[in-house]
This record gives C-alpha cells, sequence and structure tokens, in this order.
C-alpha cells in the first residue's frame, strides 16, 4: 500500500544561487580523496595503500578494522598522492591524481539469484556499500543484519539541493537493478518516497519492485528520516537501511557491470559562485577546479553539501562522500552595528520578532555565515516543534542528551533521528545551540555503550 | 561606527587573558555584543547558516510590547493622582507627574537588577544574558506607584537571586522572576503594597474627602461582604470624583493600581504584539482569558454572595489578570514548554486566579499567586505530556 502524506511543520529556505539545469563546462576535477571522516560510524579505519601505488577505480583503499567485510574503494584509477593524517595521526584524507581515462576493477556481475547473504557480502566487497546507511544511528550498515525495510528518498528539500530528475536522468536502468537488488536485501519492502507536489522525473517513474509514497510539504519533507516516522516509525530493536539515489544507481552499476562506478553529476551553487550548474564528477572531488575562478569575492566559505548539514571545506577540498552540492556563500566575520536591533527584510528569519521582516521579502535570500548572536541557554519554547514535523518532542530530547540520561534518550526518540533531522532545529535557535553535534554526541553515547 | 570598533579593540586586551582586568571579560564582551552583534561564524560542521534572530531580539520584543503599559501607567499614575486630591490639570501635567513617580522606580530596577546580574556574570564567569532586559521591565510595572525605592531595589536582588541567579541564571529559572520581586515585597513588608492607601500617589497632598484609594477588587470583595450588588458597588464607588469602577473604566485602565498593570487595553495591545510576532505562545494568553472567564461563570451559577454573582467578564479587566497573562503567564522559561501543557497552564492560571479572587478574603488579588503557583506546577503538567508521548512511542513497539 503506496502511502500519501502531506506535512505541514518546515520550513523552506529559498537562497540566491540555485543551479539552472545545465551541465557546466568547468575544467574536471583532478584529484578525488576519501576522508574517513565523512563515515561517522567508522571505529578503527585501517589504510591498506600507501603514498605512490597505483589504484583502479574499485580498488580497496580503507576498510573499518570493527567492519572489515565493507571496503572502501577508491572512486577513481590513478595514483595514491598522498595519506594526510593530523593530530595524533587520525587519518584525514587519501587522496588520489585521477588518471585522464578511469579503468575500472571488475569483480563480476551480480547475479539477483543468489541469496540474500551472498548479494550483500559482494556488495560490500565492491565499493558500493558504504551507500547504505542503516537507522538508528545513522552509520554504515553491517552486511550481515538483515534490515526491517529499506527506504529511499527520491527528492531532497534542502536548500540549493539538486534536482535528481536533472542529475541522473538516463540512469533509470541502472536505479531499477539498484531497487532490485535491494529488495533481496530486506524481509520488508523498499520504499521509494517521491515528491508528491510534482511529477515523477522519468528515473523514478517506471520503478517496480518498491512501494512508491508520496511526501509533499516545506523542508524537511525530503528527510527520509522524517519519512520513515510516517511511514513506519523505528523502535528500540529495529533496523532499517536508507540508500540515496545515487547511491541505489551504483548499487546498479554494481549489479549490471560489475564495476564501482563513482561517477556523479553534482550542483554547483551558492550566491558566490558566478557560474552555477551542474558538474559530472566522481564520488570525493577536489572542488578547487569548479570554485577557483568561478567566485564572485573574495572572502567565501565553500561548503561540501548544502546550508544545513554540509562541512566547510577549503577552496581546494574535497567533495564529502555523500555530499552531491557544493556551496558557496560570503563568510559572515563581521560585526554589525546593533545587528540584533536593526529592521530588515533581507536577512533570512523564520521567526517574526521585532525587526524580523524576512516575510516582506520577494525571492530568494542571500545568507552568510555568521551566527546572528551567541550561544545562550534554551529560553524560547515551541520553535523546534515548528520545523521539526515528527511526533518528537525535541527540546526534552536535547535536553536528555545534556544530561547524558539515556533512558530518556530511547523513550523519546533517538532512534528516529539523525543530525540531518534536527538540522533545521539547529538554523531556527535563536539560543544558537549546535544542535547537529548534540545528536551525533547522543547517537555515540546509545552506540558505545 | 570604526571609531567604537576601534575604542573596543583597544580595551580588549586588558580584558583577555593576562590582562589586568580579565576577570571582567563578559562585561566587556556583554557590552560589545550590545553594541555590535558578533562577528562569530558558525562551525565547520553542522548548520553553515543561522537565522537572524537571536535572543536578544526576542527580549526586546516583549520590552516594546510592554512599551504601551507603561506609557499608559505613567500617565495614569498623575490622572489619579490629580483625581484624589481634586485638581483638574491637562495631559502634559499629568504625564509629568506620573513620569517623576514611575521613571525612579524603573531606573532603580533596571540598575540593580543588571548591576546583580554582571556582579553574578563575572563571578560566574557567565556570559551576561538578555533575560534582564525584560524583567527589570517587568519588576517596575507590577510595583504600585507608592513603593519606596529602597524596597524595589531590595525585591529586585532578591528576585535576580534567589529567583533566578542560584538556579543558574537565565533560562534556568523556575519562578517568573518579576513575579518573585513582587511576591517578595507581599510577604515581607505588605504595608506597601496592598491595601486601600498604596494605588494612589499623594505626595504630600491630602486626597479629598469622600475619595477611596481602594482597588476594585478590593470594592468587588466588600460588595459580596456587605451584599451590595458587586455591579452596582463597582459603578458607584468613587463616582462623585469621576472614577467610578465602570466596565469601560475598568478596560482602559483608568483606575488605580500597580503601575503597568491597570489596563487591559494596553495587555492587549501587548498581547496582539507578542502573539503577532509568534514571541509569546497565544495558547496561554487565550487560554488564560478562557480559564478565568469560565471559573467566573462557575462562580456565577454558584453563587452564594454578591462578588460571586457578578458578571464573570468584569473578572479579565479587574486588576492584574490581563497584564499577567499577557507578560508573566507567557515567560517561556517558567512556563509549560510543551504544546498541551501550555493550554492547561493557561486555563489553570486563568481559573486560580478568579478562585483566589473570590474565594480568599486574605489576598485581593489572584494573579500573581496564580502564575508563581503554576511556575511551580508547569514541570509536572510537561512531565505528563511528555510521558504520554513516551508512552506513544512505546505502545507503537510493542503493536
Amino acid at each position: 500500500m503506496s502511502k500519501i502524506v502531506k506535512l505541514r511543520k518546515g520550513f523552506d529556505l529559498k537562497l540566491v544561487g540555485k543551479a539552472p539545469l545545465e551541465i557546466s563546462n568547468l575544467a574536471a576535477a583532478q584529484t578525488f580523496a576519501i576522508k574517513p571522516t565523512d563515515f561517522p560510524g567508522i571505529q578503527r579505519p585501517k589504510v591498506l595503500v600507501n603514498e605512490g601505488d597505483t589504484v583502479k577505480a574499485g580498488t580497496p583503499i580503507l576498510i573499518d578494522k570493527a567492519m572489515d567485510q565493507v571496503i572502501y574503494a577508491a572512486p577513481v584509477s590513478g595514483e595514491i598522492i598522498e595519506v594526510k593524517r593530523g593530530e595524533k595521526r587520525k587519518l584525514l584524507e587519501i587522496k588520489i591524481l585521477a588518471d585522464s581515462s578511469i579503468s575500472h576493477e571488475n569483480f563480476g556481475k551480480i547475479d539477483l539469484d543468489q541469496s540474500a547473504e551472498d548479494i550483500a557480502f559482494k556488495l560490500a566487497a565492491s565499493g558500493v556499500w558504504p551507500n547504505i546507511i542503516q537507522r538508528p544511528y545513522g552509520v554504515v550498515a553491517n552486511p550481515a543484519d538483515t534490515p526491517k525495510a529499506i527506504y529511499v528518498s527520491g527528492f531532497d528539500t534542502n536548500p540549493l539541493a539538486p534536482d535528481y530528475g536533472f542529475a541522473l536522468q538516463g540512469e533509470e536502468k541502472y536505479f531499477q537493478a539498484g531497487i532490485d537488488a535491494l529488495a533481496k536485501l530486506t524481509t520488508g519492502k523498499v520504499h521509494l518516497n517521491l515528491d508528491g507536489s510534482k511529477t515523477a522525473p522519468a528515473v523514478f517513474s517506471g520503478v517496480k519492485n518498491a512501494q512508491i509514497n508520496q511526501f509533499s510539504g516545506p523542508h524537511p519533507a525530503g528527510n527520509v528520516g522524517v519519512q520513515i516516522h510516517h511511514l513506519d516509525p523505528i523502535n528500540k530493536g529495529d533496523l532499517v537501511w536508507t540508500v540515496n539515489p545515487y547511491g541505489v544507481i551504483q548499487i546498479g552499476k554494481a549489479v549490471l557491470e560489475g564495476v564501482y562506478d563513482a561517477s556523479k553529476t553534482i550542483a554547483l551553487t551558492g550566491s558566490e559562485l558566478t557560474q552555477t550548474g551542474y558538474v559530472k564528477t566522481y564520488v570525493g572531488a577536489n572542488v578547487s577546479t569548479f570554485v577557483k575562478g568561478n567566485l564572485n569575492s573574495g572572502h567565501v566559505r565553500v561548503i561540501s553539501g548544502n546550508v544545513l548539514t554540509g562541512e566547510k571545506i577549503n577552496l581546494d577540498g574535497y567533495l564529502g562522500f555523500y555530499h552531491n552540492q557544493i556551496t558557496v556563500i560570503p563568510e559572515g566575520d563581521y560585526e554589525e552595528f546593533l545587528g540584533w536591533l536593526k529592521p530588515s527584510t533581507s536577512k533570512l528569519s523564520f521567526h517574526k520578532a521585532i525587526g524580523m521582516l524576512s516575510f516582506l521579502h520577494k525571492g530568494a535570500f542571500k545568507v552568510d555565515t555568521n551566527t546572528h548572536g551567541e550561544e545562550r541557554p534554551f529560553v524560547v519554547s515551541g520553535v523546534f516543534e515548528k520545523v521539526l514535523p515528527m511526533d518528537i518532542l525535541p527540546t526534552y530530547l536535547f535536553k536528555a542528551i545534556h544530561a547524558e540520561d539515556f533512558d530518556e534518550m530511547e523513550e523519546l526518540g533517538l532512534y528516529e533521528i539523525i543530525e540531518e533531522d534536527v538540522a533545521l532545529c539547529e538554523f531556527v535557535d535563536p539560543s544558537k545551540n549546535e544542535l547537529q553535534e548534540l545528536v551525533r554526541h547522543g547517537i555515540e553515547l546509545l552506540m558505545y555503550s | 561606527m570604526k571609531a567604537l570598533q576601534n575604542l573596543f579593540d583597544s580595551i580588549k586586551p586588558h580584558f583577555e587573558k593576562g590582562g589586568k582586568w580579565e576577570k571582567f571579560y563578559t562585561l566587556y564582551e556583554g557590552h560589545r555584543t550590545i553594541v555590535f552583534a558578533p562577528d562569530l561564524t558558525t562551525k565547520a560542521k553542522g548548520a553553515q547558516i543561522k537565522d537572524a534572530t537571536d535572543l536578544k531580539r526576542v527580549m526586546i520584543t516583549v520590552v516594546i510590547a510592554m512599551v504601551p503599559a507603561l506609557l499608559f501607567g505613567i500617565l495614569n499614575i498623575g490622572h489619579q493622582h490629580f483625581l484624589a486630591t481634586g485638581e483638574e490639570v491637562g495631559f502634559m501635567e499629568k504625564a509629568l507627574f506620573g513620569a517623576m513617580s514611575v521613571l525612579p522606580i524603573l531606573i532603580v530596577s533596571y540598575a540593580v537588577g543588571l548591576l546583580t546580574e554582571f556582579t553574578f556574570c563575572v563571578i560566574r564567569n557567565h556570559p551576561i544574558s538578555e533575560g534582564y532586559l525584560v524583567s527589570g521591565m517587568l519588576i517596575a510595572l507590577v510595583m504600585p506607584p507608592y513603593i519606596p525605592l529602597w524596597q524595589v531595589a531590595l525585591a529586585t536582588i532578591f528576585a535576580v537571586v534567589i529567583g533566578k541567579e542560584v538556579f543558574g541564571g537565565t533560562g534556568m529559572n523556575i519562578l517568573n522572576v518579576a513575579m518573585t520581586a513582587r511576591a517578595f515585597l507581599y510577604f515581607a513588608y505588605p504595608a506597601q503594597i496592598s491595601g486601600d492607601q498604596v494605588w494612589t500617589y499623594l505626595g504630600e497632598k491630602t486626597a479629598v474627602d469622600g475619595f477611596s484609594g481602594a482597588t476594585a477588587l478590593a470594592v468587588a470583595y466588600n460588595a459580596g461582604v456587605e451584599g451590595t450588588p458587586a455591579v452596582e458597588a463597582l459603578n458607584s464607588h468613587n463616582s462623585a470624583f469621576g472614577a467610578d469602577f465602570s466596565f469601560m473604566n475598568m478596560f482602559m485602565g483608568w483606575i488605580p493600581g500597580s503601575i503597568g498593570e491597570t489596563s487591559t487595553l494596553m495587555a492587549l495591545v501587548g498581547a496582539v504584539i507578542l502573539i503577532g510576532t509568534g514571541v509569546a505562545s497565544w495558547k496561554i494568553i487565550v487560554g488564560g482569558f478562557s480559564g478565568a472567564f469560565a471559573m467566573g461563570l462557575l462562580m456565577n451559577a454558584l453563587a452564594v454572595n454578591e462578588y460571586m454573582a457578578m458578571p464573570a467578564h468584569y473578572h479579565l479587566v479587574m486588576g492584574g489578570l490581563a497584564f499577567g497573562v499577557v507578560f508573566m503567564a507567557t515567560d517561556p522559561v517558567s512556563a509549560a514548554q510543551t504544546e498541551t501543557g501550555k493550554w492547561i497552564y493557561g486555563i489553570l492560571i486563568g481559573v486560580l486566579t478568579v478562585i483566589i479572587r473570590v474565594t480568599n478574603p486574605a489576598y485581593p488579588e489572584g494573579i500573581m499567586l496564580a502564575v508563581l503557583f503554576m511556575n511551580v506546577m508547569a514541570p509536572l503538567i510537561d512531565y505528563y505530556v511528555v510521558k504520554a508521548n513516551k508512552t506513544r512511542r512505546l505502545q507503537r513497539a510493542t503493536v
């Protein structure tokens, strides 16, 4: 039974710098990197290659010793140019200089008539597996587990998010194969959740072997965690998996072609890019060729991902494993005279406190990284509830995490959310708390205790 | 602006670690961030942009919502004074007279409160929070015009220290800070904050013959005791001086009382600002008024004396109900914090206020005690609302 869900709570951030639906002619990225820090569940990362080694796309370069059947593979073929470590030898990046034409490790097509276990272990050894995320906790799934269901969100409501219909066009065959493979891995169903306010893009329209659900409403309607909550909420002891459509296509390619094809079309967005649009590249691309010489101003922040859940990277930084867009906005390190009091229609705000007239603003907002205030204890109540369309009491959950009260965290629904689900809460919070970091802290307490 | 920034920059080294005033860094930071919104940027991970609204803006919204009540209060203090002394004067004179008696109270409240707050911030090395912007104004508005300034100072210190700072400062308090100040005076110095003599500021003069300084609540209560119909008693009170307690006079606020509380109209103006800006919970405000009205109706139905038989809508305009429901009950820190809880909390404040007014001979006004009592009960209400949420989650798991 497919479901139609209309959500009312939430907030759409309309920002300047939306990518037009066209492929930019910017120079291709030269180097690529796998960053172990992109995978929050990795416990004991081990590098399998040395500087100077040559690899193919799909060659294992990293494993987690705590779950070594899953390999993290090179997205492109080329030479390992650096294994970058930080303080206490913490592994930060494994950089690869790409060949001009990519060659792939071929591990053979995956026959879907095998047992689920065999399919899972073949996928785990292919490099595509880290696309499969386990809930609760939001970490890379364990191929030995059998999830209750698998969820794919077919649209992204985050600010300036890529249009899947455009970015994934022509991948219908692989998407279907990916869904077929996932369907073998669960005892339940594969759910594909689509934007109920639009007609489904070609890549999703003819999909079989999955339950199609429709969601409409403001952000975070596209968040898979919110969707799960309205389809079949996660209870203590439940285990479900989620995969992004980009990941489903990679899985499909592994099934049909027997290779790890990490190519993806990402969106270049944000007010500070002269030329926005889409580029074809690979997982972990170096962004410098996309942003250098393509900036409107000098003092910018380059974000891998979107402005709500993304991560600050350098001008020559690397795209995060799970990120499908780059956003470039101005840095906000300026003082503003009476900035807390001045009326403004051009500042983006969810609130309507005195002088916040953004509801009068027509069109998109230009935003920067200023926090617009300092961190404070929770004072205002009832705001988080307005942007979290789930039957969860966010303030109480956050307080339970602060207090490290394990029973409360469980009972108040920490199993149902990960960072991205509270990203809007973090944005609207007048007390400027770091709520995504807090939620990850709570999850780690539950996971490792 | 640049010059001001340079000035701050030039004194900054003294406040930083190793500087001669390093202990006072929080004061430096607090003042700089009032003049200039800080140059802080978001962290590398997590939300890269933040909403343009901060706590300072939320707090100033509440202060602005109270300004109509303050201005009307100033005018009304003058108005009441000249009514009582039988003098005919113009608008400006009334306003000036009112300002002379109200501004010192306001200044003392802010000065003493901020000083106490700063002291705590320095000792405990906390950032200075914006909460007192609102509390300082509220404390002044709930004082009678005749209050000695040292009592205002004492009450303020008590409220900030015992009401707020011992719990950890802004956001951590259990009781509404301003109500704590008023309750402290009510029980410590009842002579200056209750009875018939304190609500009209006479100064050196004496009231004209026959003028009564009683409040509407006292008049209605006495009507209940004496057996005269309450509305009649209210209408005939001071009617020789044009200062009767007609519904309209009470709604507008031309009656004696604490500085900011008399005008229901101005409280409603504040309510419109607070609800329109989304700063206060409309559920608490609507709940508070409807609770009082419903309890008034119930009192009518069960009436055994004239006060109980008084029309329920009179309760909404008498005393400080409107002011308390709009500005005190909605304090988000001491109120219920769940959405269902806010309804229960608001309604019970209204209900309790009327019960205290009508049935308790010791306290003519019920809103102060009702708000404080419900402040204490709010966590209990929330506890059950949160428990219901947990239970839903548990039941879901077992089916």
